[in-house]
C-alpha cells in the first residue's frame, strides 16, 4: 500500500463521488419536492452520454457535443415528463417504481435499437488529455481532475442557487412541504418542471463527462442508479447538502474499499481467504454503510423533512 | 351502503377465481399434449415457481404495505441451499428443503430487524441493500461457481424417491407447493395475526394505541414471506438444474414487484395471475422481436397509468371487491 | 383520599424554544371524570400525547396505578390499560365498524400470534365488540366500512374502540370535535352512562359537555395548570374567568 496509490485512489474516489453527486442531486430534489421516485434517472444519465457521442460524430467538437447533448437531453427529459411522469405524481411510490422501470426497459432497449449493443466511446478533448504530475512519480489523468473540478463547481453553483435565489427558496420549501407551497399560490407545475429539467441536465452532464472514461453502452445507467439511490437515502431525501456529503462518502468508501479491502483483510487473515472474501466485502461496503446509517438514523443524515 | 367485504362470508367470489386458476394449472399438462408439450410444461412450471414467490411478496406488500425490493434474495438463498448441498452429495429434499426454509427465515429475521425500523422508500432501499449484499456474496463464492453459477446434476429426491425427476412429476410437485402456499397465506390473512398486519397497513399509530407492538408482527410476517420465497428458490434450482447469482439481482426483485402489482395487490390470486401474465408476455413478445422490451416497457407504463389495481382491478366487476 | 389511577408529576415538554408543558402536576382518581380545558395552543393534546406515550417528556414522571410508566412505549401503556381516543379520528378505514372494535378486543384477549382460524368468526371477539358498539349507539352500523361512516359516527367509533379495550384509564381528546349539536348530545349521554365505571380524562372545548360531566376541572393555559378543582370552584375563579372563561361562558 503505497502513498501514491492511496492518493490516486482517493482522487478516484472523489471523482466517483462528484459524479454520484451530479446524479443524486437531481434525484433527491425530484423525490423531495415532487415525492416522485424516478427510477428512470439512470437512463437519463445514459442518454446524455449517447447524445453527446452522436453530436460529436456530427460536429467533431467536444464542446459542441456537450452543449447540444445537454439541450437534447433536457428536451427529451421534458418530453418524458410530459408524456409519462406527469400522470404519476399523485400515484403511490410502488406504481411510480413500476412505471419508471418500464421507462428503463424501453430506453435501454431503445439505445440498443438505435445505436447497437456494442460500447461506444467519446474522446477526451485535446487540451485535457494526458496526465499531470502531482508528485514525483505520480501521474494523474487531467480529465479526471476536470471532472472533479466541474462537479465541485456545479455543487457550489447549486448551493448558491438553492440558498440565495427565489427559485432556490421555493425548491427548498417544496422539499419540506410541497402542499404548503402550492397552497401559497406558487405555480407548482412550473416549479416541478424546473426541478425536473434541472435534474435531467445534471444527470446528462454527468453522463457526458464520464463518457470519455467509461464505455457508453446500454444499461450503463443501471448500476449508477442504485448507487445514486443509496446516496440519497444516506444523505436524506430532499437534501442537496445530504446528497453532497453522502456522494463523496460513498465515492471514497467504494473506491478505497475496493482497492484496499484485500490488503486490510490481510492484516487479520491469511492471503488466500482474504483474496476471496475481500472483493465480496468491497462490493458490499456501501450497502453495509447504508444499513448502519439507516439503523441509527432511519431517515438519513440530513432529511429535508426533518426527523419524525 | 356497501357492506365491508368479507364480513361473515366464508367463501367469496375471489375463492372461485382462485379455484379456477388451480384447475387450469392442473389441466395444463393434458392440454399441452396437443402442442409443444415440453416447452409449455417448462414455461408453466416456471410461472408457478415465481407465483409462489409473488404470493409470498403479496402477503407483505399487498396486506402489510411493506414494499420489499429485495425479495429475490430469498429465492436465491433457497436456490443456493439446494445447489450447495447437492454439490456436497446431499440431494434429498427431506434435508435440503428444511435447510432452505431455515436459511431464508434466518436471513429474513436478521435483515428484518434492521429494515423494519424504517418506512417508505427507506424500507425499499434497505431491503434492496441487503439483497445486493447477498448477491455479491454469491458472486464471490468461487467454489460454487461464482458469477458463472453452479450446475446441479440431478433433482432432489424425497426420502430417496425421485419425485421430481420427470418434467411432468416436477410440474405437479410445484403445483402442490403453490396450492399449499396459497392456502397458507389465505388462512394467515384471515387469522388474528393477519388482522393485525392488515390493520398496521391502514394505521400503525392506531395499532400501537390499541396495544400491538407492530414491529414484532411485521417481523414475523416478513420471515414467513421470506421462507416461502426460499421454497420458491429451492424449486427453481431443481427445475432449471442451475443456480446463479442472477437469481438474486435487483432486477429480479423489481420483476417480482411488477408481477404482484400487475396482477393486483392484496388479493393473493392476483399475484399468481401477475406472475403468469408477466412471464408469458415476456416469452411471447420475445418471440416477435429481440427488441421486445421496447414494447414491454410502455405496456407496463400503460397498465400502471390506466389499469389501477392491476389486471384484477380491470376484472373487479366480475371477481368482487378486495378480500379484506 | 383514594390512591390516584394516574399521577403526573412536574411534567415538562419543550418544542425548540417553546415550553409546551410547564411543570404540570395533576392526578385522576378512580371513578372520576377529570376534564382538562384551555384555549387552543395551551398544550392539551401534547399533554395527552405524553400520557399515552406518543411523545416523551423532557422532565417529570408519569405514574399509572402506582407504577412509573414514563419510559414505556405506546403499546406497552395501552397493554397496561390506558386507552385513548384521538382528536383527529384515527380508525382503520377499510375495516367495518365491528372489525375496528373487534381488533381492540383482540388486543386484550389472548395472543394475536394465531395463524389459523378466522378472526372474523370469533364470538369471543365479536360479542364484546357489539356490546361496545351498542353503548355508543353504533350497533346498526356495525357492518359498514369505517370509511363510509359520517364524521359523528366516526367520533362514536373512536369511543367504542377505547371502550372495547377494557380501559383502566380512558383518555379522550376532544371527542366532540366537529360533531353536530345532536351528535354532541348523544355523546354526552354516552359519557354520562360510562362515568364511574372507569376513570376518564376528558379534553374538551365544548363547555356544556364539560360542566355537565366533569367531577373535577383543570385549566391549562400556556402549558401551566392555572386552576384545578370542582367545576363550581373553577367556574368562579377570577383568574380562570379572566384568562379563559370570560368571553366563552355558557
Amino acid at each position: 500500500m503505497s502513498t501514491s496509490l492511496l492518493i490516486v485512489q482517493t482522487l478516484n474516489g472523489l471523482q466517483l463521488g462528484v459524479l454520484l453527486f451530479l446524479i443524486s442531486a437531481g434525484l433527491t430534489l425530484v423525490f423531495g419536492v415532487m415525492d416522485f421516485i424516478n427510477l428512470a434517472h439512470g437512463v437519463q444519465y445514459m442518454l446524455g452520454a449517447y447524445l453527446a457521442v452522436m453530436f460529436y460524430a456530427l460536429t467533431g467538437s467536444f464542446l459542441a457535443a456537450l452543449v447540444l447533448g445537454l439541450l437534447a437531453a433536457l428536451a427529451f427529459g421534458l418530453l418524458l415528463e410530459f408524456a409519462v411522469f406527469r400522470h404519476l405524481y399523485d400515484r403511490d411510490h410502488l406504481e411510480q417504481v413500476i412505471a419508471t422501470f418500464g421507462v428503463i426497459l424501453f430506453l435501454n432497449q431503445g439505445v440498443k435499437f438505435v445505436w447497437g449493443a456494442s460500447p461506444l466511446s467519446l474522446p477526451i478533448p485535446e487540451i485535457f488529455s494526458g496526465s499531470v504530475v502531482l508528485m514525483p512519480g505520480l501521474l494523474y489523468p487531467i480529465w479526471r481532475l476536470v471532472i472533479i473540478g466541474s462537479g465541485l463547481l456545479v455543487a457550489l453553483g447549486l448551493y448558491f442557487l438553492v440558498g440565495n435565489t427565489r427559485v432556490g427558496m421555493l425548491v427548498r420549501a417544496g422539499a419540506t412541504n410541497a402542499a404548503m407551497v402550492s397552497a401559497l399560490g406558487v405555480n407548482i407545475r412550473r416549479l416541478f418542471m424546473i426541478v425536473f429539467g434541472f435534474g435531467t441536465m445534471l444527470a446528462a452532464f454527468a453522463g457526458i463527462m464520464i463518457a470519455p472514461i467509461l464505455s457508453v453502452e446500454p444499461g450503463m445507467g443501471d448500476t449508477i442508479l442504485i448507487l445514486a439511490f443509496v446516496v440519497i437515502v444516506i444523505g436524506g431525501i430532499g437534501s442537496i447538502r445530504g446528497a453532497f456529503v453522502a456522494a463523496l462518502l460513498i465515492g471514497l468508501v467504494d473506491t478505497l474499499g475496493r482497492s484496499f479491502a484485500v490488503d486490510i483483510l490481510r492484516l487479520f487473515m491469511s492471503p488466500s481467504p482474504a483474496r476471496t472474501v475481500g472483493p465480496a466485502i468491497a462490493s458490499m461496503l456501501i450497502y453495509l454503510l447504508m444499513a448502519v446509517v439507516l439503523y441509527i438514523r432511519p431517515t438519513g443524515l440530513f432529511p429535508a423533512k426533518g426527523q419524525s | 351502503m356497501t357492506p365491508a367485504s368479507g364480513a361473515g362470508r366464508r367463501f367469496a367470489v375471489s375463492d372461485l377465481v382462485a379455484l379456477a386458476i388451480f384447475v387450469i394449472f392442473a389441466l395444463v399438462p393434458f392440454a399441452a399434449k396437443l402442442g409443444p408439450e415440453a416447452y409449455v410444461l417448462t414455461l408453466v412450471t416456471r410461472v408457478m415457481i415465481f407465483a409462489i414467490a409473488a404470493v409470498s411478496l403479496d402477503l407483505i406488500v399487498g396486506y402489510g404495505a411493506l414494499v420489499s425490493f429485495g425479495h429475490a434474495a430469498f429465492i436465491g438463498l433457497g436456490a443456493y441451499v439446494a445447489g450447495i448441498l447437492a454439490s456436497h452429495g446431499i440431494g434429498d429434499a427431506l434435508v435440503a428443503l428444511p435447510v432452505a426454509i431455515i436459511v431464508s427465515t434466518l436471513f429474513a429475521l436478521a435483515t428484518g430487524v434492521v429494515c423494519l425500523r424504517t418506512k417508505g422508500v427507506y424500507f425499499i432501499m434497505i431491503t434492496l441493500a441487503f439483497s445486493q449484499m447477498a448477491f455479491f456474496t454469491a458472486s464471490s463464492l468461487s467454489p460454487y461457481g461464482g458469477d458463472d453459477g453452479l450446475t446441479i446434476h440431478a433433482r432432489d429426491t424425497f426420502a430417496g424417491f425421485a419425485w421430481m425427476k420427470g418434467d411432468g412429476a416436477l410440474y405437479y410437485v410445484v403445483l402442490g407447493f403453490l396450492l399449499l402456499t396459497f392456502l397458507l397465506c389465505r388462512a394467515l390473512i384471515a387469522s388474528r395475526f393477519g388482522r393485525v398486519l392488515r390493520g398496521a397497513r391502514q394505521n400503525s399509530t392506531r395499532m400501537a394505541a390499541l396495544g400491538f407492538e407492530v414491529f414484532r408482527y411485521q417481523l414475523v410476517a416478513y420471515a414467513i414471506s421470506g421462507a416461502l420465497a426460499g421454497v420458491s428458490g429451492f424449486l427453481l434450482a431443481n427445475a432449471t438444474n442451475f443456480v446463479s447469482p442472477a437469481y438474486m439481482s435487483w432486477q429480479r426483485s423489481g420483476e417480482l414487484i411488477i408481477m404482484v402489482v400487475l396482477g393486483g395487490l392484496g388479493t393473493l390470486y392476483g399475484a399468481i395471475i401477475g406472475a403468469a401474465a408477466f412471464i408469458i408476455a415476456e416469452e411471447w413478445l420475445a418471440g416477435f422481436t429481440e427488441h421486445w422490451k421496447m414494447i414491454f416497457g410502455p405496456l407496463l407504463i400503460l397498465v400502471v397509468v390506466f389499469a389501477r389495481g392491476g389486471l384484477i382491478g380491470l376484472m373487479s366487476l366480475i371477481a368482487g371487491p378486495r378480500r379484506d | 383520599m383514594t390512591e390516584p389511577v394516574l399521577r403526573l408529576e412536574n411534567l415538562r415538554k419543550r418544542f425548540g424554544g417553546l415550553l409546551v408543558t410547564d411543570d404540570v402536576t395533576l392526578d385522576v382518581v378512580p371513578g372520576e371524570l377529570h376534564a382538562i380545558i384551555g384555549p387552543n395552543g395551551a398544550g392539551k393534546t401534547t399533554l395527552i400525547n405524553q400520557i399515552s406515550g406518543t411523545l416523551s417528556s423532557d422532565a417529570g414522571r408519569i405514574l399509572f396505578a402506582g407504577q412509573d410508566i414514563t419510559a414505556l412505549p405506546v403499546h406497552a401503556r395501552a397493554q397496561c390499560g390506558i386507552a385513548r381516543s384521538f382528536q383527529i379520528t384515527s380508525i382503520l378505514p377499510e375495516f367495518s365498524a365491528l372489525e375496528n372494535v373487534a381488533l381492540a378486543v383482540q388486543a386484550h384477549a389472548g395472543t394475536s400470534y394465531r395463524f389459523f382460524g378466522r378472526a372474523q368468526d370469533e364470538a369471543a371477539l365479536n360479542e364484546p365488540a357489539l356490546a361496545a358498539l351498542r353503548e355508543t349507539g353504533l350497533a346498526e352500523r356495525a357492518h359498514i366500512r369505517a370509511a363510509h361512516l359520517s364524521h359523528g359516527e366516526r367520533r362514536a367509533l373512536e369511543l367504542a374502540i377505547a371502550l372495547a379495550m377494557q380501559p383502566k384509564l380512558l383518555l379522550l381528546d376532544e371527542p366532540m370535535a366537529g360533531t353536530s349539536h345532536e351528535e354532541t348530545e348523544r355523546l354526552i349521554a354516552v359519557l354520562r352512562r360510562l362515568k364511574g365505571r372507569f376513570p376518564i380524562m376528558l379534553i374538551e372545548h365544548d363547555m356544556t359537555a364539560v360542566f355537565a360531566l366533569a367531577d373535577r376541572i383543570s385549566v391549562l393555559i400556556y402549558g401551566r395548570i392555572l386552576a384545578s378543582g370542582k367545576p363550581e370552584v373553577v367556574r368562579a375563579d377570577p383568574q380562570v374567568v379572566a384568562a379563559y372563561l370570560g368571553e366563552s361562558m355558557e
